[in-house]
């Protein structure tokens, strides 16, 4: 790229008002060619264009007339790409067909995420509502010099020339140009000050809110979207590594002969967490590390296993912990009680699993590192490879890929796979690129899961049937302990364990939620909605337990303690009015059936469902019928936010129906989809999803569909059978 | 020297005879639209046809397959594959994509030998096909539009 332009000073204004923008105009003569595009394929990568437009770090308008917005965020099936080029263009008034979208490279001072501060990275469900000033600005910006460029062109006033559609006319002398062919002069317009620009009130939405196809549909049904997976480099060779059994398990010693035998075998190194193989080609690989001989080195090994785990953490539970939220005085009010109910709730370890198991692809040449990866939190693995190879964090090159999920787990603090990845390829010299490919096997077998929870609740109604009294108490890893996140637990208690139980919205005038934190080496992360993912459940089955203790109808008791939210209430009855709450269920003979409902927030979204269930006498059971509401502000693209909805019921009917992850003497029960099941198209409900009519600025929808789902179950299965059931995943004979 | 043939056209690669067709797709002869999921057909990511029949290419070793008809993703050009795919667009199935190649590839086998099926044949014909995002509504709902649409 040759950059022709620097910025002037009141463009640089502009933009740093404009949320943290920085930017160069450039006039490439070419655009680089996809360098990972496989042979006979289309690359990710624009085609070149003779000039272009780059009016800020996010758009680029080429004389073709392409219009390419420059994705910070991953794309890893949420829509993220489809969502950001939807505020580009709204404020743009480009033409959908002429965008494109391209991930951008890792560099925090331009993408950085604005509710992280000064970190590059995908997660807490935030792209859309840190990028939506943002991006809508820079659409706005480049749309205010295309708009500059024609008035100067035409000698006509700015004010009376309109854009549309990715077409600038002036209709008094009937004049019209495309972006393509104002490219280059809008180049070398000023840009627009802070209060040149004026964004679209939502009435004026052409594109927020409707429906604009999603941008990565047509190369994911046609096998040309590249995943890290897919990357081929020249001379790249194929790593598998050997991991430990258990954790905290090390290396003692190899025998590589074996390998070495397997024909495309070219090195067998030993890396910090086990010994790395390099083939030509998978298989090789794969056959080359199944002849490998590894003696490891059990001195440190953690041996436990997750049912006397669990005992540990049912004694904890019985002593108070670190104070997460209290209000009244709970434990007296609890003692005067009229009535008492108390449960407890257990939640296993749970895998990413990931359809694509981990990889990522490493090219080291001399000081300089090229990462290519669905890559979720570049600052981190920037500054984690940077240290490991002591070079400067901007040698450290990122190409973002499209990830083939990931629900957190490409979001790792110690940056794992990333390192394990540049460890290998540092460990031959960076004589050939690596791509380091985990097998299913590993990738399940690599700890960074859900932690493992045990929940405690206690509940006191006064005569009259109110609740009075509630105490919550919480025994779990910490997510954020020993990372760079540390800073997040405070007085003795990580945020993120106790989110959605130390802010229960229901008005309960005492209440007291504590928290114990064990430590152990089994490696523990964010997981898809995080600490929501096991609150939720105990929350809203337990509140549903207590609802039936005071003999009040699940939906009129959870209303009576929101009078103070309002969102908690609007998705409550629209998910209770559209699901026909209160109206008899038909039951086919021999079936009970139920209905069920759950009310939570996370990461500023409300959502509500309500599952509808069928159980036969054995105990098995089909949700037949899911009725969800969303509040999540603006709907940016209305049919994201349903599949979102739709696939976070999925995920979640996974985690409640099938999925745990046990250990045994320290070893990972667990290998593959056969002892790791996941939800199947035959399991899958049918899902209605309802979003609630909002202005508000938009808030995030990857994962806040996913916790409701396991307690409307529960609580539909209940009111199916009379039988409570409280640990994940459910067991089918206790409804028998 | 195995001789394959894939979308119509002829190949020879020099692989092991038990390297499963799927890396030889991927890693010889740059077909990656078919993915690695699971490796021991649990999951249907691979899924290509062989002889029209969808089969899992992380099991089947390239020495079994030699000479015969393979389709992958990127070679799917019939009526029905072109009515899948223009389904799966317009009902915006995908959301990370991966297991969408493997999902379309069985879904052509079944609306190839079955012009109008039940949402069981849907069932039973996509059961192996593992989605993590669970997009299974939207697939069920293309299917039943690409049916529509071949009538
Ligand atoms: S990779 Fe072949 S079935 Fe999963
Ligand atoms: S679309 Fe992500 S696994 Fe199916």
């Amino acid at each position: 790229m040759r950059e022709i332009k620097i910025v002037n000073e009141s463009r640089r204004r502009f933009l740093q008002a404009g949320a943290g923008l920085t930017l160069a105009v450039y006039l490439p003569n070419s655009l680089a060619a996809p360098v990972a595009a496989a042979p006979g394929k289309a690359g990710a990568a624009a085609p070149a264009a003779a000039t272009e437009f780059e009016p800020n770090a996010f758009v680029r308008i080429g004389e073709d007339n392409t219009v390419t917005v420059i994705a910070k965020h991953l794309e890893m099936g949420q829509g993220t790409y489809t969502g950001l080029a939807t505020l580009v263009a709204e404020e743009l008034d480009a033409a959908w067909p002429q965008i494109k979208v391209e991930g951008a490279p890792a560099d925090a001072k331009r993408y950085n995420n604005l509710l992280w501060g000064p970190m590059q990275g995908t997660g807490g469900s935030t792209a859309m509502a840190n990028s939506f000033e943002q991006m809508r600005r820079a659409g706005a910006a480049a749309r205010f010099m295309l708009v500059a460029a024609a008035a100067a062109d035409w000698s006509v006033p700015a004010k009376d020339i309109t854009v549309k559609n990715g077409i600038v006319s002036h209709a008094a002398s009937n004049r019209q140009v495309s972006f393509g062919e104002l490219a280059a002069k809008a180049a070398l317009q000023e840009a627009p000050q802070p209060e040149d620009i004026t964004l679209k009130k939502p009435k004026d939405f052409v594109y927020i809110g409707k429906q604009s196809p999603r941008q990565d549909s047509k190369p994911k049904i046609n096998g040309s979207a590249q995943f890290t997976s897919d990357v081929k480099l020249p001379g790249m060779l194929t790593a598998l590594v050997a991991h430990p059994p258990r954790f905290g398990t090390t290396v003692k010693s190899f025998d590589a002969t074996g390998a070495k035998a397997v024909a495309g075998v070219v090195d067998v190194v030993a890396i910090s967490n086990g010994v790395a193989v390099l083939a030509k080609d998978f298989w090789s690989a794969k056959k080359g590390r199944d002849a490998l001989k590894v003696t490891w080195d059990e001195s440190k090994a953690f041996k436990l296993g997750t049912t006397d785990m669990l005992d540990r953490y049912k004694t904890l539970a019985r002593s108070p912990g670190s104070i997460a939220h209290t209000a009244g005085d709970a434990i007296k009010t609890m003692g005067r009680a009229a009535k008492r109910i108390e449960a407890a709730y257990e939640f296993p370890y749970l895998a990413h699993a990931a359809m694509e198991p981990l990889n990522c692809v490493v090219k080291l040449t001399g000081d300089q590192c090229e990462i290519w990866n669905g890559e979720q939190a570049q600052t981190g693995d920037q500054t984690n490879v940077s240290k490991l190879l002591g070079i400067p964090i901007e040698n450290v090159k990122i190409n973002m890929l499209y990830a083939g999920g990931s629900f957190g787990r490409r979001s790792n603090p110690h940056s794992d796979y990333v390192l394990e990845a540049v460890q290998i390829a540092k460990a031959i010299n960076g004589r050939a690129p690596v791509k380091m490919i985990w097998t299913r096997e590993d990738d399940m077998r690599a700890g960074q899961y859900r932690p493992l929870f045990y929940h405690t609740l206690r509940a006191g109604l006064d005569e009259n049937g109110n609740l009075v009294a509630w105490q919550h108490r919480l025994v779990g890893q910490s997510i954020v302990a020993g990372t760079m996140f540390e800073g997040m637990i405070k007085n003795g208690v990580d945020a993120t364990s106790v989110e959605g139980a130390a802010n229960l919205p229901y008005a309960i005038p005492n209440m007291l939620v504590d928290l114990h934190t064990p430590t152990y080496p089994v490696p523990v992360q964010w997981w898809r909605s995080v600490g929501s993912s096991h609150t939720a459940f105990s929350t809203e089955v337990f509140f549903d337990e207590v609802a039936h203790a005071a003999d009040k109808d699940p939906v009129e008791f959870r209303r009576s303690l929101l009078k103070h939210h309002p969102r908690h209430l609007a998705v409550l009855d629209l998910a209770a009015s559209k699901a026909g709450w209160g109206k008899p269920l038909i039951a086919k003979a021999g079936t009970r059936r139920g209905r069920g409902i759950a009310v939570h927030e996370s990461f500023g979204t409300v959502v509500a469902e309500v599952a509808e269930v069928s159980v036969k006498p054995d105990g098995s059971f089909k949700v037949d019928r899911v009725v969800c509401a969303v509040d999540c502000g603006i709907a940016i693209n209305p049919s994201i936010v349903r599949a979102q909805m739709e696939g976070g019921i999925g995920f979640g009917l996974s985690a409640a129906l099938h999925s745990a992850i046990t250990l045994d003497d320290g070893q990972v029960a667990q290998s593959n989809f056969h002892d790791y099941p996941l939800l199947r198209m035959d399991e899958m409900p049918q899902v209605e999803v309802h979003i609630v009519p909002s202005s508000a600025n938009p808030s995030g929808v990857g994962e806040p569909g996913v916790p409701p789902i396991a307690p409307a179950v529960v609580n539909a299965l209940f009111a199916a059978t009379g039988k409570r059931l409280r640990n994940l995943p459910l067991r089918t004979q206790d409804l028998a | 020297m195995i001789a394959l043939s894939i979308n119509g056209k002829k190949y020879q690669v020099d692989v092991a005879p038990d390297t499963p067709i799927l890396w030889v797709l991927r890693d010889h002869l740059g077909f990656t639209g078919t993915k690695y999921g699971c490796g021991i057909a649990l999951c249907g990511a691979c899924t290509v046809h062989l002889n029209g029949n969808p089969v899992r290419a992380c099991v089947t070793p390239v020495s079994a397959v030699a000479g015969q008809k393979i389709t992958t993703i990127e070679g799917l050009s019939s009526k029905v594959g072109r009515a899948v795919q223009t389904a799966w667009e317009k009902l915006e199935v995908v959301q990370c994509g991966y297991c969408q190649s493997g999902q379309i590839m069985s879904a052509v086998a079944l609306l190839s030998s079955n012009k109008k099926p039940s949402d069981e044949d849907i069932d039973s014909a996509m059961a192996a096909n593992l989605c993590r995002c669970a997009t299974y509504q939207r697939i069920r709902a293309a299917i039943h539009e690409a049916a529509k649409h071949l009538a």
